[in-house]
C-alpha cells in the first residue's frame, strides 16, 4: 500500500509505505514551513494514527522551521517511544531536541478553568460590586476631607491647575454646548407647536419651553456633555498619570494625590457645571425663539410667556441640581482614572467606565431630585 | 569593604512581598548602610521591584516591616508617614515626570509644596538640582521633548529637590544606551561621593552593578528571597551558588539546555 500526498505550490510532501503489518515508514519531503505544514498536519495525524510503530524517514527536508519543528514534535508526542524521527538534518534536529516531551503538556491534558455554579457566580458578582462601592464610599470620603482641608486652607490649592482645568472644561465647551441646547430649544418648541396650533395653542410653547429647559433639559443636556468630555478627560488624564507611574510618584513625595489632583478638577466642576448650565437656558430659550418666529409669535410675546410660567425657583433648582451632576462627573472622573490598572488598554477602559457611570448616576440623582423637588412642593 | 561597618540607615526585617496568594520574597532581612550605594538584583520577575515598593511604603508588604532611619513606614500613617517620605526620593523606571510641566516646573512642585523658600529661592534651587544632572539647558523643556535619558537624570534631580539622604533608583539604565548608562552611572558615584548621598538601586545590568554597588543582594525566584550578598566582584570571583556565578558571568540558564 502506498499513498501520495502532494502540495505542489508549498513544496512539501508526505508518502507513506508499510513494510510489515503495523510498522509504517512515513516520508517527509521538501520545505516545511507554516503554510505547507499546515495542509499536512491532518494528513500526517491520520498516517501515524492507524501504525504500531512509525519511522519517519526526514532526510529529504531541505527547511524546516518552527510549524514543521511542531508537527515532527507532536507526531512523536501521539504516540510515545513508537514514532521515530531519521535522518533530520543536525541543525532542525538540534532545535527539536530542545523541546522535551514532558514540558508540553497534551491539548487534552489541559485543564479548563471549572465553571464556576450560578450561585458561585452571582455571589462573585455581589462581592465585586461590593468591593466596587466601598472603593467609591472610600474615595467620596478621601475627596470630602481634601475639599474640606481646601476650603480651610485655600491657599494649598493649586489654582493655577484648577483655572486651566476650569477653563479647559469650561470655556472650551462653549461651543458644543451653545449648539446642543439650541437645537433642543428649536426642536422641542416646534414639536410642540404643531399639535399646539391645532387646538390655537400655539402660544403656550414659552411656557413649555421655558419650564422644559431650566427646570430639566438645561441641566441634565449640560452634565451629559461634560461627562462625555471632560469626565472623559479628567479619566484619560489621570489614568495614562497612573500607568507612567506620575501617581507613585506624587504618593511618595508625600503629595496626596486627592489633595493635589482631584480637588482641582472637582473645584473646577463645581464652578463650570452652573455657569454652563444657565449658558445652555438661554440658548435654549433662544433656540424657541427662533422657532417661533416662523409660527409668527413675536420673540417678545414669546419670553412673557416664558417668564409668566416657568419661575426663578424652576431656574434655581435647575442650578442647584446642576452643582451635583459637575460634582458626580468630576469625581467619577478622577476616580475612575485613579482606579486604572496597568496598559494603555486599561486606560481606555476607565475613560468608557467614567462617561457611563457618570451618565448613570446623573440620570439617578435627576430622578432623586424630581422627587425631592415633589416633595418640597418646589 | 568600609560598608560592613557603615551605621545602618534601612533595616529590612522578615520582609514577605507578594500579592494576595503570591509570595514573592519570603522573610527577607538586610540593612543598608548610610552612604552606601546597594543593589538589589535578580532575574525577571523575582520581585526586586515589589521589594522596593514596599520599602518606599507604596505597596504593604505580607509581613514584617522596613525601618528607615529608625521609623517604620510600613505601618507609619498621618505625619509620621509624611516625615519617614521626606527622607527619601525616589526615580521610578520610566522617570514619572509630570507630563503637564516643564522640567523646572517638576523640580520646584516639592519644593514649592514642602518648604517656605521665597520665590527666587526655589527657582534657584531648582536649576541648581538641574545643574547637577547636567540638564541646566533644558529647564524649558516638556518631558516629552527629552530623550529616555535625560528624562531619567531629571527624575533624579526632582528626586533630590529636597536633599533627601536617601534615592531609591527603580532600574535606572533600563532601556538606555551603554554610553548615556554610564554617564548616569557616573552621575550616582559623583553624588554618593559629594553628598553622601545613600543609594538603593533596582537594576540587572551587569556593567552598572560593577560600577556602582558598593554591596549587593541577589533574589531569586525559585528560593524565593536573598541567595547572595555582598560586594559583586567577591561574589561573581568566589560564589558557591552556581545561580549566583550564572548571573555574573552571564551564561544561559541550564533549565532547558
Amino acid at each position: 500500500m502506498r499513498r501520495v500526498h502532494r502540495n505542489d505550490t508549498m513544496h512539501a510532501t508526505l508518502t507513506f509505505q508499510d513494510l510489515r503489518p503495523g510498522e509504517r515508514t512515513i516520508t517527509l519531503r521538501g520545505r516545511l514551513d507554516a503554510t505547507s505544514v499546515a495542509a499536512l498536519w491532518p494528513q500526517a495525524h491520520a498516517a501515524v494514527e492507524p501504525a504500531r510503530v512509525v519511522n519517519i524517514e526526514a532526510s529529504q527536508i531541505d527547511y524546516c522551521d518552527g510549524a514543521g519543528l511542531a508537527l515532527l514534535f507532536d507526531l512523536r508526542r501521539s504516540k510515545p517511544g513508537a514514532v521515530h524521527i531519521n535522518g533530520l538534518r543536525p541543525e532542525f534536529n538540534g532545535l527539536l531536541e530542545q523541546f522535551e516531551p514532558a514540558t508540553f503538556p497534551a491539548p487534552s491534558a489541559k485543564t479548563l478553568p471549572a465553571r464556576a455554579g450560578f450561585v458561585a457566580e452571582v455571589g462573585r458578582s455581589f462581592a465585586r460590586l461590593a468591593e466596587d462601592w466601598k472603593l467609591q464610599i472610600a474615595f467620596l470620603g478621601e475627596a470630602g476631607s481634601a475639599l474640606i482641608f481646601a476650603a480651610r486652607n485655600p491657599r494649598s490649592v493649586r489654582w493655577k491647575d484648577a483655572l486651566l482645568i476650569a477653563e479647559r472644561a469650561g470655556v472650551d465647551a462653549l461651543p458644543i454646548v451653545a449648539l446642543i441646547s439650541f437645537l433642543m430649544g428649536l426642536i422641542i418648541a416646534f414639536q410642540s407647536a404643531i399639535p399646539l396650533r391645532q387646538y390655537g395653542g400655539e402660544i403656550y410653547v414659552g411656557d413649555l419651553v421655558g419650564l422644559s429647559m431650566l427646570r430639566e433639559l438645561g441641566p441634565l443636556m449640560t452634565a451629559i456633555l461634560l461627562a462625555g468630555r471632560s469626565g472623559a478627560a479628567f479619566a484619560a488624564e489621570l489614568g495614562t498619570m497612573k500607568v507612567n507611574e506620575e501617581i507613585s510618584a506624587l504618593t511618595t513625595m508625600g503629595l496626596d494625590p486627592v489633595r493635589f489632583l482631584v480637588v482641582t478638577r472637582v473645584l473646577a466642576g463645581l464652578v463650570v457645571t452652573p455657569i454652563l448650565t444657565v449658558f445652555a437656558d438661554m440658548v435654549g430659550l433662544i433656540g424657541g425663539a427662533v422657532t417661533m418666529l416662523t409660527f409668527e409669535i413675536p420673540t417678545r410675546t414669546y419670553f412673557t410667556h416664558v417668564g409668566g410660567f416657568a419661575n426663578v425657583s424652576d431656574f434655581l433648582s435647575g442650578l442647584a441640581k446642576s452643582v451635583v451632576f459637575g460634582l458626580l462627573i468630576a469625581g467619577i472622573g478622577c476616580l475612575k482614572g485613579l482606579q486604572t490598572r496597568s496598559g494603555a488598554a486599561a486606560v481606555g477602559d476607565s475613560t468608557t467606565r467614567a462617561v457611563v457611570a457618570a451618565i448613570i448616576m446623573i440620570v439617578v440623582v435627576d430622578g432623586l431630585f424630581a422627587l425631592i423637588y415633589y416633595m418640597l412642593n418646589l | 569593604m568600609p560598608s560592613q561597618a557603615r551605621e545602618p540607615i534601612i533595616r529590612v526585617e522578615r520582609l514577605t512581598v507578594g500579592y494576595g496568594e503570591m509570595v514573592l520574597i519570603k522573610e527577607a532581612s538586610f540593612e543598608v548602610g548610610r552612604g552606601e550605594i546597594f543593589v538589589i538584583l535578580g532575574g525577571s520577575g523575582c520581585g526586586k521591584s515589589t521589594l522596593m515598593k514596599s520599602m518606599i511604603g507604596l505597596t504593604p508588604p505580607l509581613a514584617g516591616r522596613v525601618l528607615i532611619d529608625g521609623a517604620d513606614i510600613t505601618h507609619a500613617h498621618g505625619d509620621e508617614r509624611h516625615g519617614i517620605l521626606r527622607k527619601f526620593g525616589v526615580m521610578y523606571q520610566l522617570g514619572a515626570l509630570f507630563g503637564s510641566m516643564t522640567l523646572l516646573e517638576n523640580v520646584r512642585l516639592p519644593l514649592e509644596e514642602y518648604t517656605d523658600l521665597p520665590e527666587a529661592g526655589i527657582d534657584l534651587v531648582a536649576r541648581m538640582k538641574l545643574k547637577l544632572v547636567g540638564l541646566d539647558a533644558f529647564t524649558e523643556h516638556m518631558p516629552a521633548e527629552l530623550s529616555g535619558g535625560m528624562q531619567k537624570r531629571a527624575a533624579i534631580a526632582r528626586a533630590m529637590a529636597l536633599d533627601p539622604s536617601i534615592l531609591f533608583l527603580d532600574e535606572p539604565s533600563a532601556g538606555l544606551d551603554p554610553i548615556t548608562s554610564s554617564d548616569l552611572d557616573q552621575l550616582i558615584l559623583s553624588l554618593s561621593r559629594n553628598l553622601g548621598m545613600t543609594f538603593v538601586v533596582v537594576t540587572h545590568e551587569l556593567p552598572s552593578i560593577f560600577a556602582i554597588a558598593d554591596r549587593v543582594i541577589m533574589l531569586d525566584k525559585r528560593a524565593k528571597g536573598i541567595i547572595a550578598e555582598g560586594d559583586p566582584e567577591i561574589l561573581r570571583d568566589t560564589s558557591e551558588n552556581p545561580l549566583v556565578r550564572q548571573f555574573f558571568n552571564r551564561e544561559p540558564s541550564t533549565a532547558n539546555a
